[in-house]
């Protein structure tokens, strides 16, 4: 019988499928015994080992709960979402039955040889590396990355918070009320605009300063005649250096209104009176902004050194030659070059910074308080959340806006992503 | 003429950005190394070049009984050690798969990497914090250890995977023609030509959990197992000016090493670092 011709005159690929619905029965009516009872007690062993947990999880994941005091609902919504990735990984298994039941099939519909037992198992070798040495890896990714976000997501439709806490009050599914009430009820509304429009003001400001930092000090320490270039690099490297939560604590002390050294040493040798630095909410910005403009600036000065050293000489000496004055020389080689060359990492830092907890809650605990709104004058989303989440135990308002600022990051990232060219490389997917 | 005097004049505008730079970057931490030999628990008369220098900070970090310091940088160097070790580990495996083979599942494998590297893992903080508890992990390094490889995975995956993707493949393949198995061709071949990236992905992952105070503050809850950042915060937190001079005795302490150490593996950064950005 030739091939690519449609009809055959066995249907052993049918017959195959349909008794592969009790997945096994199908490899035996192939003739392939082993496999066959192999699949049968497989899908036996995740019957009888995930029952339970299936039947509770899903009915929890439907209900949570429905007894006070009896029923959990928080440990219900983690056996159902336990119960829900078991249900893929166990559709996975049942379809990969079903079409491999089909396939061998085929293959004795067309008069192909079927692959021996040796065969089988060289190619469950072959085909099983990949998975096999990359399953601990997905496995912990599964669990420590995925089902908190899973968790996350369902966390922001469910009404979980002081007033709603298991074991004695249980928590229930709400819809989008969380997301409305962000958006309707004054409070919410108000404190989330005004964190937002910092975040977005933080990331601008403070990432554009410490980026121009960088570049500026970078391209005027690359100037040919300058000396002593090895140790200007080794002392602009240092901020870098030096752990950042370790500089953050340290300029918190140094900010201290009684007896830090700007108000007391520096302000007051200048004869200025102390500011306000941790009390007031502009003076608490300014200093964040300058001090992750210290923290920030020197890995940008050493990728710019890196890429300024990699700019051909010539480039330079045809443009003296033309007359070009230094400033058009840095306008139209140096300043292109740099930007082309460091574009994705300058995007990162933007996205870093939007995220960036560890000097706003190190620095003044998001702090100063402001009245009329339950977020500190300094917070940004991300310390917003976490300031709902551990001291106020707005659970699931902080899960909502987790999923809010998820969105923007993801967004800005494939958007960034859809542009670096390594997206598009044919191989590369 | 006027092209040496516009020379002299840029070139002191130079040195003159530079003195100030090196003015705001040393003088914090001048102020800090100084505080630490301030005698005293406060820093109220206190100056950078203290009149009675002492070591007592320093002394006081050390007693056991006093202090948990010790324990916090214990605690940070075998969490660190540990997270890198695993990190390294389960991230060549799965970068060598994605670059090697050709598998059902790579692409969305690979999408799904993608879109988790961009989202922070301390997002999900309250579903860590939880089932930390559930998991009886709460207030153990285990639990934290994990929580870090798992998010160092997507990120430094893509880094290596794109590393990997330049190792030409005939290489592995005539020495699959020769017949080495899947597992000599992996560690005898191909993660030999892997070394420096090995290096990079090993210095993040020791880095990351090291720097870390989010998860690490959530997740530990006695005091004698918390990591260096949650520790130090906490002698801030607690009673900031009473404690600040033991406190910038801690800072240095950690502030030397690590900076020897950065400096001297600098180049490996920002090579890493910038291929991390093309990349993806």
């Amino acid at each position: 019988m030739s091939k690519g011709e449609v009809s055959y005159t066995t249907s052993h690929r049918k017959k195959a499928l349909a008794l592969s619905i009790i997945p096994g029965l199908g490899q035996i009516y192939n003739k392939q015994i082993l496999k066959g009872v192999s699949f049968l007690i497989l899908s036996a062993a995740f019957i009888l080992v995930f029952k339970d947990l299936l039947n509770i999880g899903l009915w929890g994941l439907v209900t949570l709960g429905e007894i006070p005091f009896e029923d959990h609902s928080i440990f219900l919504l983690v056996y159902g979402i336990l119960a829900l990735i078991v249900v893929i990984f166990g559709l996975g298994f049942y379809l990969f039955n079903l079409r491999d039941a089909y396939k061998v099939g085929k293959k004795r519909d067309t008069h192909e040889p079927i692959s021996t037992m040796k065969e089988q198992y060289r190619n469950l070798v072959d085909n099983g590396f990949p998975y096999l040495i990359m399953s601990p890896g997905f496995l912990l990714l599964v669990f420590v990355v995925i089902f908190p976000i899973i968790f996350v997501i369902l966390l922001a439709f469910t009404n979980y918070d002081l007033y709603h806490s298991p074991p004695a009050k249980l928590v229930d599914w709400v819809g989008l009320k969380n997301f409305v009430e962000i958006f309707k009820v004054d409070m919410w509304r108000q404190t989330f605009f005004s964190v937002l429009a910092w975040t977005l003001v933080w990331t601008f400001v403070a990432t554009t300063f410490q980026v121009a930092l960088g570049i500026f000090l970078a391209i005027i320490v690359n100037q040919k005649d300058v000396k002593g270039k090895a140790i200007m690099r080794t002392v602009f490297i240092l901020p870098w250096a030096v752990p950042a939560f370790v500089s953050i604590l340290v300029f918190a002390g140094m900010f201290n209104e009684s007896f830090g050294a700007i108000n007391r040493d520096i302000l007051g040798f200048f004869g200025i009176d102390g500011l306000p630095w941790m009390t007031e909410p502009m003076f608490t910005r300014l200093a964040l902004i300058l001090i992750q403009t210290w923290l920030g600036f020197p890995f940008i000065f050493a990728m710019v050194t890196g890429v300024l050293q990699s700019i051909p000489q010539d480039l330079y000496e045809a443009a003296t030659v033309d007359g070009a004055s230094n400033l058009q020389k840095f306008k139209n080689i140096t300043l292109p070059l740099v930007l082309f060359a460091t574009a994705p990492v300058l995007i990162t830092q933007y996205t870093f910074n939007f995220n960036n907890f560890n000097i706003i809650y190190l620095f003044n605990g998001g702090g100063p308080a402001i009245s009329g709104q339950n977020a500190g004058g300094t917070d940004i989303l991300i310390s917003w959340i976490y300031r709902l989440t551990m001291t106020s135990a707005q659970y699931s308002k902080a899960a909502t806006l987790t999923m809010l600022l998820s969105i923007i990051v993801i967004t800005v990232a494939i958007w960034q992503f859809r542009r670096t060219k390594s997206f598009q490389e044919e191989d590369m997917m | 003429m006027s092209m040496k005097r516009q020379k002299i004049i840029r070139l002191t505008l130079t040195y003159l950005v530079v003195l100030v730079m090196f003015i705001i970057i040393l003088y914090p931490l001048a102020w800090i190394i100084g505080s630490s030999f301030n005698p005293g628990q406060s820093l109220s008369g206190s100056s950078i070049i203290p009149k009675n220098a002492t070591l007592a900070h320093y002394k006081e970090l050390f007693d056991m009984e006093k202090s948990n310091y010790v324990y916090w940088y214990l605690n940070s160097l075998k969490v660190s050690i540990l997270t890198m070790i695993f990190t390294v580990i389960l991230v060549c495996l799965t970068a060598y798969s994605f670059s090697r083979y050709r598998f059902v599942g790579r692409k969305n494998g690979l999408v799904t990497f993608l879109i988790l590297q961009m989202i922070p893992n301390f997002a999900a903080l309250i579903a860590i914090y939880i089932l930390a508890t559930l998991t009886k992990l709460i207030d153990t390094h285990l639990g934290l250890i994990l929580v870090y490889v798992g998010g160092q995975i997507p990120m430094n995956t893509w880094l290596m995977k794109g590393y990997l993707d330049t190792i030409p493949k005939e290489l592995d393949e005539s020495a699959k023609i020769d017949g080495a198995g899947h597992l000599r061709i992996f560690f005898q071949i191909v993660m030999p030509l892997a070394t420096p990236i090995i290096a990079v992905v090993a210095l993040f992952a020791f880095i990351a959990p090291f720097a870390d105070f989010i998860i690490a503050s959530i997740l530990l809850r006695t005091e004698k197992n918390y990591t260096l950042a949650v520790g130090l915060y906490d002698l801030v937190a607690k009673q900031f000016g009473a404690e600040f001079t033991t406190f910038a005795a801690g800072a240095v302490l950690i502030a030397v090493p690590i900076a020897i150490l950065f400096l001297s593996f600098q180049r490996f950064f920002v090579s890493g670092l910038t291929a991390g950005g093309t990349k993806g």
